[in-house]
This record gives C-alpha cells, structure tokens and sequence, in this order.
C-alpha cells in the first residue's frame, strides 16, 4: 500500500513531459504541494528533486526567496505559480531567485493551470528559465 | 460475481480460422451479481450479449464506457435491448467539459455513419458522465480512474462481496518511463487495479513491437505482467489482443507473461471469448 497520496493522470501526464524536456519545469498538485522538477529545473533550484522530495510550495518559494524588480521580498500569491492556482490563468513574471546553493539568479518563470477534461483543477505547471 | 467475456480483441473486429480460439470480437464483458449487471464496453461483442439478455427477457441494463474509441462502442448500433420499448438502459462514460456524452455516441450513431438515431431507439436510454467517487448499481459497487490512454479513458474497479474486478483493457501505463523505476503513486491506473482478485489488462503488444508504438496508448505484455505484479493482483488475463495476432501469437505471449510473473496467484491467462469467470 502507498503512503503518498495518488497522483492524478493530468499530474502523471505532466510529469512525464517535464522529465523529457530541456526546458526547467516544475509541477505543483492542486493542494499546492510541490510534487515534482525536473533535471533542468535543479540547475536553477540549485538542489535535485531526489533531495527535496515532495514539500509544500509555500516551503518551496521560501526557500528560494524570490524578489521584485524593486528588490522586495515576493509572497507566494504574486508570483505566476501562485496566480495560476488561485486563479486558474496562466501567468508570467521576471524575478530574482536565491538558488538552494545559495546563488542569486534572474529569472523569467510562466505558469499554467492543469485542468482536466472534466475541466478540474489538478494543478498548476511553472516553466522557469534563467534570464539574466 | 459472475463475469463473460464477450469480446477481448482490440482496435479492429478480427473474425477468421486464425482467430477462433480467442475470438475476434471487439471489447466487451458482463458482469452480473446478486441480479444486477453491468456491461463493460460496447464493441462488436455486445451483440451477441444483446441476443442473450432479449432472450432472457432483461429489461433493466447498465452499459459502462471506458472511452469512446469506436472498437468500444461499435455494438451499440447491433444491441438487441436498445431496440425494445420495455427496456431502460443507463449508459456511463467519461465526462468531458466540453459535449456531453450522449453527444459524443451521436458522432457515430448518427448519418453518415448509422441509419438509426440515437433519438430513434424504442429504448428509454439515459447517458451518465460516471462520478467523481465510487457510487453504486445495484449490489456492485464501482469506481473509477482516469488512464493513460489517448483522448479521456477510465479504469474501472468493480466490486462485491469483497471480491474485486480491475477493467483497464486499453491502458499504456509505462508511457515515456520505465514501471520499476516508479512509486506506486505515479503509476497511472495503480488505484484501479492494487489488490484486485482478477484484472483484465491490456497487452496488445510484445516487447519487440512495442517501441514502434510508443504513445499508441497500449501495454506491452511485459508491461502489463509488471503493472500487475506492482499492483500485488491476484489473476491477470491479458486482454485488448492485436488484430495482427493470431491464437498461435497469443499463446507465444502468455507463455512470456508466464516467465515474467512473479504474482503469488495464478499465471497469467489470455482473455478469450466465452470465458466464464466466478470472483
């Protein structure tokens, strides 16, 4: 029997993509748990995915403090990832990051809801790439 | 729970002297319990289940859609009940946000396609998007998990009595990974079939075969003995068999599904029409 909690097939799907691409991505299940990234997406976290394993995205976004372009600290809900699950829309931001190896990097990071064909939400999808 | 297996072929209706042993009929199974019955999937073995339930003089039916791929709803058109006044048959499929089921079967039971609307049968039919969570009909108790498979497909889990049926004939769950290399939770389909007495599991292609098919949203058969040895079940048939395969293919492949078992219950078995079942 499995401790952790079932995954769902858009989830499946979606990861199954990511771990195939070139392109950073991570994947956030619709309880805003962080449940997976990808082998690019650990160059900019600075940290594998084997590492942290699945954490809750407020943990997630603390841990790499993101910053506006005016320097201020960003909360969970302005930033993309956090507008794509409360409001179900995709959403984009450039942003300043501190890496799990301690390196600050500037990013651009686009984030989209995974809804099913039922039109439920299971999720949301961040790409994120370094852009400075 | 009794169950028949009235159609197990996959993508293509396969009739001929190379098919006889299996059948060529497409996807079809009864389920019946303590005077309920569901039917699993509507391809081309419906319609001699259909004969049969006239015969019997069954007025009330529940049809139960794993998706809308036409080798599984292709019967529908030749269901004996749909054409009685007397019958109520509720239909259960996928829900979709964007047409709603009975929609979806009009594509087909429609011109150009069908001489016969849906609004035609002398039936009283009722389409049902399945629920979110486990509901029931009858004494079977069902629930359901989307799988990966092209366009919206379930998996099905029946149950009664404590005994478990897991229904995923077509079911590709090692798409782009390896099975091993997974935890239960990222299998798609695990919910369906963990701890089940019986599954029916697609395996429509060998080892060989499957990598120029990758994404065609089938097992291979070495997938589907790994699927079921992760999902502890106690019996595999495999089913959805090629069109291209014929009984002498099919034998080959469960002697390979034998070799890979390492299930406590017994071997793996092929799917075939007419077989009866008692979980």
């Amino acid at each position: 029997m499995s401790a952790r909690r079932q995954k769902s097939l858009v989830l499946i799907l979606a990861r199954e993509l990511a771990s195939d691409l070139a392109t950073p991505i991570y994947i956030a299940d619709a309880d805003e748990n962080l449940v997976y990234f990808n082998e690019p997406a650990e160059k900019i976290a600075g940290r594998s995915f084997a590492e942290t394993g699945e954490i809750p995205i407020s943990e997630w976004v603390q841990m790499l403090t993101p910053v506006g372009a005016d320097g201020k600290e960003l909360s969970r809900d302005e930033m993309p990832g956090g507008i794509a699950s409360r409001e179900r829309r995709p959403a984009h931001a450039s942003l300043g990051i501190t890496g799990l190896d301690g390196r600050k990097r500037e990013i651009a990071t686009t984030a989209f809801p995974l809804l099913g064909p039922d039109g439920e939400f299971h999720g949301i999808m961040v790409i994120f790439w370094e852009s400075g | 729970m009794e169950l028949t297996i009235w159609g197990c072929r996959g993508s293509l209706a396969t009739p001929g002297a190379e098919t006889l042993k299996v059948g060529g009929n497409t996807t079809c199974v009864e389920v019946a319990a303590n005077g309920t019955r569901v039917i699993l999937d509507a391809g081309t073995g419906i319609r001699g289940l259909g004969r049969k339930l006239a015969a019997d003089g069954v007025k009330r039916i529940d049809i139960c859609l794993t998706h809308l791929h036409l080798d599984h709803i292709e019967g529908l058109g030749f269901f004996a009940p749909f054409y009685d006044p007397e019958c109520e048959v509720d239909i259960w499929g996928p829900p979709s946000s964007v047409r709603s089921l009975r929609e979806r079967i009009s594509r087909y039971l429609s011109s150009p396609l069908f001489p016969i609307e849906i609004s035609d049968l002398p039936a009283r039919i009722t389409f049902r998007d399945v629920p979110d969570g486990p509901w029931e009909i009858g004494a079977l108790r069902l629930s359901t998990s989307a799988v990966s498979h092209p366009g919206t497909t379930l998996g099905y889990r029946v149950e009664c009595d404590g005994a478990v049926l897991a229904f995923i004939p077509d079911h590709e769950p090692a798409l782009g990974v390896e099975l091993e290399s997974l935890t239960s939770d990222w299998i798609s389909g695990f919910p369906v079939a963990e701890g089940a007495a019986l599954l029916m599991h697609d395996a429509q292609y060998t080892e060989d075969e499957y990598p120029r098919h990758v994404g065609w949203g089938h097992a291979s058969v070495s997938q589907a003995v790994t699927f079921a040895n992760m999902a502890d079940v106690g019996r595999l048939l495999l089913f959805h068999h090629d069109p291209v395969h014929t009984d002498v293919d099919l034998e080959r492949h469960c002697d390979r599904a034998c070799e890979l078992w390492q299930g406590d219950g017994d071997p793996p078995e092929l799917a075939r029409e007419g077989l009866e079942l008692t979980l």
